[in-house]
């Protein structure tokens, strides 16, 4: 779970689900017997449209789903994939567990560290890139990992990610620099 | 004996996670024969193949689907767990990529068996390829008449609901997984009353891991008797091994139980990396307990071998340790991912993982105290059997072995005047304390 969030304040910008979203939402809600029961995916669909979860689209979600607002925020909270701020164009989740730390994830946040110069929780300032420390993430065969742009990046090497680092930078898609 | 390919038969076919290459390599072929059988009879196959779950716990699976009530006016659910948390697991994600459709087969043999007419998959959030691969599939099975309503004619009916985590490694707990389902935090729920009585949505439900479900095409079409000829006398069966760490070719691998745990992960992964001398192997997950290198040569790798040592075959993840990997920062990176987790509800959990990360860390950062190692094997006593889920035991169980059998590599650190070295990742950067 995660914690210490700290309370979060409007945006101040209006939520609307997209016609888009609006069609998946209709879709979702005879798949469970309970409106409840459609949080996280309402969410997954707030997130996904934009970027993260504001306050207003978290209200939004609860109203639509007739539930109180705080069944919404608590879920918002315990969840470490729901983001309320924004992240990176580049969101760098660098697997730290057993497995990638014996095949050295430490040498790799070296050198988001040193190229980035971004710790774990941070952003770059022109927003291309934030960067998370995460716990396994089932992919410990091919340590070190780190999954970014809804991806797996395996087997990664410092030179391999900073190939990838400089593809995103260069606006290269960074998918070519996986070998 | 060469060991006969169950779960991983199709690993190797480009083409099995679509629904043309599956049948083309006899999917769904047991539908026919299914869907003839009496509820009951599935449920005894099951039960005479000796398969058990592949979640972690081991528990028979024929037996758990036998405590789902049979007069009762609610709905029934399955919940297949792909949650696959567990740290060193790595498994379920290749049956969801590459032979999703197995799954599919597995949860109408589960479904029909029990009397299920709703499955809700429940997949780990970071999941995207496996994600997108079941969805493909599903999709597919529903658009073919896999899925859906009247199943082939048989008037078995059957809905597939993909539901995706949000990163909460609780969340594979079967209660945890259920409030999640259920819109809420994952928090376990107190047991009795057990999912089989009072599940999702306050129904009777089956809880049942991604392998295990996978498992049971090949048990209908081969049956009971060939499943169970395989293995040994309690651990009946293959099952898939995640194998990680300092080996020569880390990855999954399917073995029979019965075979000696080393010999298994030398054969299987050429043994350690870079021709190294071996110090220790975690054999299920990092919430098992730690075996020494001569224990893991000396074991056999069945559920009642290695629960004999006090480790566990768990999720079948294997975590080997090279001469070189530190014990006192490994049981550091268990035991901050235990802290990280913990849902919070239970104080034993909540402050146990806590302080037991805290104590180790001050360990290793050459801050520790004397006392500080006794004090640790003080609390983890209290934190076995005291809490909602096993998450607590799951922390104190490892740090006791990791300290009772490497307590020289502890002392060490402590030992001002002689601090160890690091060997590992030199140019490394240590982790920051508390930073959870
Ligand atoms: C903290 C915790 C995490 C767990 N994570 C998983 C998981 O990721 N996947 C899984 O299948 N079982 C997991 N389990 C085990 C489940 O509670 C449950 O035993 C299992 O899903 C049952 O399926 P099976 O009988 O087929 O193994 C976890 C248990 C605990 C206590
Ligand atoms: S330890 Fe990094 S993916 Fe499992």
């Amino acid at each position: 779970m995660s914690h210490a969030r700290h309370a979060i304040a409007p945006s101040g910008k209006p939520f609307a689900f997209s016609p888009d979203n609006e069609a998946k939402f209709a879709q979702l809600l005879p798949k469970y017997p309970t409106k409840r029961a459609v949080i996280l995916p309402a969410l997954w669909l707030a997130q996904e449209q934009e970027g993260h979860i504001t306050v207003e689209a978290m209200e939004y979600v609860a109203r639509r789903l007739e539930q109180p607002a705080v069944a919404v925020f608590a879920v918002v909270e315990f969840y470490t994939m729901f983001k309320t701020e924004p992240t990176g164009k580049h969101h760098i989740q660098l697997c730290r567990t057993l497995s990638c730390w014996m095949r050295g994830y430490q040498d790799l946040q070296g050198l988001i560290e040193r190229k980035l110069g971004i710790g774990p929780g941070e952003k770059t300032p022109d927003g291309k890139f934030s960067f998370e420390l995460v716990e396994c993430l089932g992919s410990c065969g091919t340590a070190p990992m780190m999954r970014m742009d809804d991806r797996y990046w395996e087997n990664l090497t410092v030179e391999k990610l900073e190939r990838i680092v400089d593809a995103c930078n260069q606006g290269r898609d960074p998918a070519g620099e996986d070998h | 004996m060469a060991t006969p390919k169950i779960i991983s038969a199709r690993f190797d076919e480009k083409k099995a996670h679509t629904l043309e290459g599956y049948l083309a390599l006899g999917g769904y072929a047991t539908l026919k024969k299914l869907f003839k059988m009496k509820p009951d009879e599935v449920i005894d196959e099951v039960k005479r193949s000796g398969l058990r779950g592949r979640g972690g716990a081991g528990f028979p699976t024929g037996m758990k689907w036998s405590f789902i009530p049979k007069n009762t006016d609610k709905p029934k659910y399955l919940c297949v767990n792909a949650d696959e948390g567990e740290p060193g697991t790595f498994k379920d994600r290749l049956i969801l990529e590459r032979d999703p459709h197995a799954l599919i087969e597995g949860i109408l043999i589960c479904c029909h068996a029990v009397g299920i007419k709703t499955a809700y998959i429940y997949i780990r959030g970071e999941y995207d390829f496996p994600l997108a691969r079941l969805g493909a599939a599903v999709k597919e099975a529903y658009a073919n008449g896999y899925l859906g309503k009247n199943i082939k004619n048989s008037g078995v009916d059957v809905d597939v609901v993909i539901h995706r985590g949000a990163g909460a490694y609780i969340c594979g707990d079967e209660t945890g997984l259920i409030e999640s389902l259920e819109g809420k935090k994952g928090q376990p729920r107190p047991k009795p009353p057990f999912p089989a009585i009072v599940g999702v949505f306050d129904c009777p439900t089956v809880v049942n891991n991604v392998e295990t479900i996978s498992a049971l095409p090949w048990i209908m079409t081969n049956g009971a008797d060939a499943y169970a000829a395989i293995g040994t006398e309690k651990s009946k069966g293959t099952m898939l091994f995640s194998i990680s760490g300092m080996v020569e070719r880390p990855g999954v691998y399917e073995g029979a139980f019965g075979v000696n745990l080393w010999k298994f992960i030398e054969e299987s992964t050429g043994g350690v990396k870079g021709g190294k001398k071996l110090k220790a192997v975690i054999p299920g997950g990092s919430s098992s307990a730690i075996l020494t290198a001569e224990e893991a040569r000396n074991v056999n790798l069945d559920y009642e071998s290695i629960a004999a040592t006090g480790a566990m075959v768990g999720s079948g993840a294997i975590m080997v340790f090279d001469e070189d990997t530190c014990v006192v920062e490994a049981l550091e990176v268990v035991l901050r991912f235990y802290a990280h987790e913990s849902c919070g509800q239970c104080p034993p959990c909540r402050e146990g993982t806590y302080w037991l990360y805290e104590i180790v860390n001050r360990i290793r950062t050459g801050r520790g105290r004397p006392e500080d190692i006794d004090l640790m094997l003080a609390i983890c006593p209290d934190m076995l059997g005291r809490t909602v889920c096993v998450l607590a035991d799951s922390a104190a169980i490892p740090a006791a072995s990791y300290i009772k059998k490497f307590r020289s590599e502890f002392e060490a650190y402590i030992d001002k005047a002689n601090p160890p070295e690091r060997k590992l990742h030199p140019g490394g950067i240590n982790f920051e304390a508390r930073a959870l």
